[in-house]
């Protein structure tokens, strides 16, 4: 490598998964100045994934699933600290002790809060609860050791799909409401939806889909019911509000940035815009709070609450934050996810919202194991498995490939392939749609390769 | 020992369940749940665990955080 | 020389000491067409998305020419997973990995450890007075043979005549089966009826006297998609007691014969045994156990590095080829068993990847870490050993190692 590693003092936002993994790389490229990683919750950072899986199962404790790092990290932690805000001209961040932070390059990786239950009184009675930090599952695991009768889930996003879930493994009654037509419909699209919705009720879920809930009622501040839209009602002992997550960018109002409930937007390389839609070169993003133009998906802003982009992104963020010029890096990664609920392995590639069409490709709903693909104007945009996962890398290559909808036939699963059927993907709210940014197109007619900038390479990558 | 699995590289060769039972398990037939902290008298198994795993998604290592250097 | 004959050179004999040379031809051609109509792909990347392609099959019925197939079952007898594709093979693997592994039994394997253990120390005691010793024969074989017979539950005393039957298998396997003669395909058809049949009739005798054995577990214990049929478990029980040494042979020799070929490996190996499952992952990558795949197919044309692979052609993924592909791996003719990023081709990859891979890393590990510091004052005899036939199952037929003097 030729030049000084850039130097300078470098304060990151955020001390969860991706700011963690963010530190790391900042050293693994040599970074050797002052660091600092602020984080509210003043636990080290841990994994949240297990927090609606194994924890909610009792095979392992809230208090445990903290993250193993890749590499000893020089930093000064400020944990159980809140930022409060940005000072943008002098290059301050300012905290909630009151501390003043300066900083000649800022990571903000605040990520998401769980989407509280809108009627503050009602949320406030005791048994209403959300799940998104260890604690919030420690209250939770806490509730459904001591046996209530009736658990009532609100959402049937994954994270409330998957509570649901453990709440029957446990033999626990277990109610989902559900504003939209099916579970998961807002991420999967009609077909695997109406598939969600025949899998939870066959392991006994209660689910109520197309009905609100009106109000939670409650006894002397005790949660005891709900009123739903359809003019029934239920008792119940728990509530686990799952609607979703709120971005952490209300920190930012004074900033400059362009912040809003969508996330902190940012160029393909991290770096955060400004509202004028003009990009800063100290400020970065990372993780599920940042907005980020995508290539395959016709670079439409993307937010992306995921474990693979926090990871993917703040190592592009970080490497960004102390190079220059044709050494960045741009964030190209396809997004991917997981979820496991109700026995089933479900994975993702691409974006399954960004579609028109949805086939059965290998496997079949019946048997509960299967690739469905995603098209959009005839292109391969997203790929999801129910325990198959071992075909998905073959669908990732044909999304990054813009491989023609639908796949090729004659998989040799034996099984003639189903014909494509619209996705009725309901809520185009998942997406941001309508690019604030504008950039150079690209036809994404083959798989993008990083080319290390510098001497020529000696190997030319294979197409 | 904290472990973490990038379970979007996981894909349910169980090669850990074999060779670390107490730490990785399979639920259902392909989902991956695993003991975050692992137990000291498991923590041979879960680095030959980690060295195994086809897709090379397994982390181990000191939990991150303050005071670690 | 060029390209089209890489089949020819690679399964010819005289090749098997060092096929190396021969797999960087394929890393420098990409996918080549063979003069036989056969497609050779030997680059790390292709072959991993091969393995993951749906739209390639194991299945050689979907073979255009049957008779590039090499004959080794009847009409009317089932098939084993390894050559079928999903539903059935998904089905019929599953089954299977009832008894031998999670999510149903995944204690099996760590639990057998101790087992293993005391084998090898056993087969090492009666070795400790020799000044020259055949691993293959006094160790390598001896310690998967008698680990798969007992998870099986095949009684010691019978292990001769398998050992006769799978000798008659393995001959009969090539990549080229006009290379093998009438007799020798015979013997390979009849090896694997005899070896079928005595499955057969000892899953029936667990029927009514059950053991803790995977044949015993197979005969009683069905899951939610029910027992194997009873042609299906002799085909299956087959493949496993044939795979479940023929191959883990291999990797104990061919681990014995790299660190004897390498001393600052070996003595690190020897002082640091905690290190021994990298080492063992860097052997599945540098010699592994088997090194290529023969029997896939295409099911439509399919495009690799711009060549078309037609539907019914023979398509040849040489895994052992994919592992020291230099795009992949830095420096992949070196051996070091610390390497960090390892995602080897050794056990494959995809649906198909090996059934008993972890029973075979558990034994390489535990035997290599128990031969290591008897090999101090060892040296190879020859080197390179002799070589059994296949191209497939590549490995040494005899090491040979005798005491150096002065000790």
């Amino acid at each position: 490598m030729s030049g000084e590693p850039w130097d300078g003092r470098i304060v990151i936002v955020g001390a969860s998964l991706a700011g963690l993994r963010a530190a790391e790389t900042l050293r693994d490229e040599g970074f050797t100045g002052p660091l600092t990683l602020v984080g509210e919750e003043p636990e080290p950072p841990y994994d949240r994934p297990p927090l609606s899986k194994q924890v909610l199962l009792g095979k392992a404790r809230a208090e445990e699933i903290g993250l193993p790092r890749r590499r000893k990290v020089d930093a000064r932690w400020k944990l159980g600290v809140r930022a409060d805000g940005i000072d943008p001209v002098e290059k301050r961040v300012l905290l909630a002790d009151g501390e003043l932070l300066p900083f000649d390059r800022l990571l903000i990786a605040t990520g998401t809060r769980a989407r509280p239950w809108p009627n503050p009184a009602e949320a406030r009675l005791d048994g209403v609860l959300t799940l998104r930090t260890s604690e919030d599952a420690a209250r939770l695991v806490e509730r459904l050791d001591a046996g209530p009768r009736r658990v009532l889930v609100i959402g049937a996003g994954f994270t409330g799909s998957e509570i649901a879930s453990a709440c029957r493994e446990r033999g626990l009654e277990v109610t989902v409401v559900e504003r939209g037509p099916a579970p998961l419909v807002g991420a999967l699209g009609g077909a695997l939806g109406a598939f969600a919705a025949t899998v939870q009720r066959a392991h006994g879920v209660d689910l109520r889909c197309g009905v609100t809930v009106t109000s939670l009622t409650g006894r002397d501040g005790r949660f005891t019911g709900a009123e739903f839209s359809d003019g029934s009602r239920m008792d119940a002992d728990v509530a686990v509000v799952a609607l979703g997550a709120v971005r952490n960018t209300e920190w930012l109002a004074g900033s400059g940035l362009a912040a809003g409930p969508r996330g902190l937007a940012c160029d393909a390389g991290c770096r955060a815009f400004t509202m004028y839609g003009i990009v800063t070169d100290d400020v970065f993003v990372a993780g599920d709070v940042a907005r980020f133009p995508h290539p395959l998906f016709e670079y439409q802003m993307l937010a992306l609450e995921h474990w693979g982009n926090a990871v993917a992104q703040a190592e592009v963020a970080a490497r960004n934050m102390v190079t220059t010029g044709p050494r960045r890096r741009p964030h190209l990664t396809v997004p991917v996810f997981w979820s496991s609920q109700f026995g089933l392995n479900i994975k993702s590639v691409g974006v399954p919202t960004f579609s028109d069409q949805v086939v059965i490709a290998q496997g079949s709903l019946r048997e509960r194991r299967l690739v469905a693909v995603y098209g959009y104007r005839g292109r391969i945009t997203a790929a999801v498995t129910v325990n198959q996962a071992k075909w998905l890398e073959h669908y990732q290559f044909l999304i990054e490939t813009a491989a023609p909808f639908p796949p090729t036939t004659g998989a040799a699963n034996g099984i003639a392939p189903a014909a494509p059927v619209p996705s009725d993907v309901p809520d185009p709210q998942l997406l941001s749609h309508g690019p604030t940014v504008a950039l150079t197109g690209h036809l994404p007619d083959r798989r993008l390769t990083l080319v290390p900038p510098g001497p020529v390479p000696s190997a030319i990558p294979r197409p | 020992m904290q472990i973490v699995v990038d379970l979007n590289r996981c894909q349910a060769y169980a090669q850990c369940v074999f060779l670390a039972p107490e730490v990785f398990e399979l639920h259902g037939e392909e989902t991956l749940m695993f003991m975050p902290t692992v137990p000291d008298d498991q923590q041979e198994r879960a680095r030959r665990a980690a060295a195994a795993c086809p897709v090379q998604a397994i982390l181990t290592g000191e939990q991150a955080g303050p005071g670690e250097w | 020389m060029p390209p089209d004959t890489l089949r020819e050179r690679i399964t010819d004999y005289a090749n098997r000491a060092d096929p190396y040379p021969l797999y960087a031809e394929l890393h420098e051609n990409g996918v080549t067409r063979q003069n036989d109509g056969s497609y050779l792909v030997g680059t790390y990347h292709e072959i991993a998305a091969l393995l993951h392609d749906p739209r390639i099959s194991s299945d050689s019925r979907h073979r255009t020419d049957p008779e590039t197939v090499p004959r080794i079952r009847r009409e009317g007898q089932s098939m084993a997973f390894i050559g079928l594709d999903d539903p059935e093979h998904d089905r019929l693997r599953r089954i299977t990995m009832r008894p031998f592994g999670p999510p149903h039994t995944p204690h099996r394997i760590d639990a057998l450890r101790a087992d293993i253990t005391r084998i090898c120390d056993e087969l090492l005691d009666g070795l400790r007075d020799k000044d020259r010793i055949d691993i293959v024969e006094e160790f390598a074989y001896p310690l998967p043979v008698t680990v798969i017979c007992r998870l099986l539950g095949v009684p010691q005393a019978d292990v001769p005549r398998i050992h006769a039957w799978a000798n008659d298998i393995i001959a009969s396997l090539d990549v080229t089966p006009g290379r093998i003669g009438e007799h020798q395909l015979n013997a390979g058809v009849e090896a694997r009826e005899a070896m079928a049949e005595y499955l057969g009739d000892l899953s029936d005798r667990r029927r009514t006297a059950p053991s803790d054995d995977m044949l015993s577990a197979l005969v009683h214990d069905s899951g939610p998609d029910g027992p194997l049929t009873r042609s299906e478990l002799m085909a299956n029980a087959t493949l496993l007691l044939i795979a479940g040494h023929e191959t883990t042979v291999n990797l104990i020799t061919n681990g014995t014969l790299t660190f004897l070929r390498h001393p600052d490996a070996y003595r690190q190996l020897r002082d640091e045994p905690e290190l021994m499952p990298r080492a063992v992952e860097e052997l599945l990558r540098y010699e592994p156990p088997v090194h290529l795949l023969p029997q896939r197919t295409p099911v439509t044309d399919v495009e690799v590095c711009d060549v078309t692979i037609p539907q019914g052609a023979p398509l040849i993924l040489v895994l052992a080829a994919g592992n020291r592909d230099p795009l992949r791996f830095d420096h992949p003719d070196r051996f070091d068993p610390a390497r960090e990023d390892n995602q080897h081709l050794g056990f494959g990859s995809g649906i198909h990847s090996c059934f008993g891979a972890p029973l075979a890393r558990v034994e390489t590990q535990i035997a290599l870490n128990a031969l290591l510091p008897h090999l101090e004052h060892f040296q190879l005899a020859e080197d390179p050993p002799p070589y059994r036939r296949s191209p497939i199952l590549r490995g040494p037929r005899h090491l040979p190692i005798t005491r150096t003097s002065g000790t």
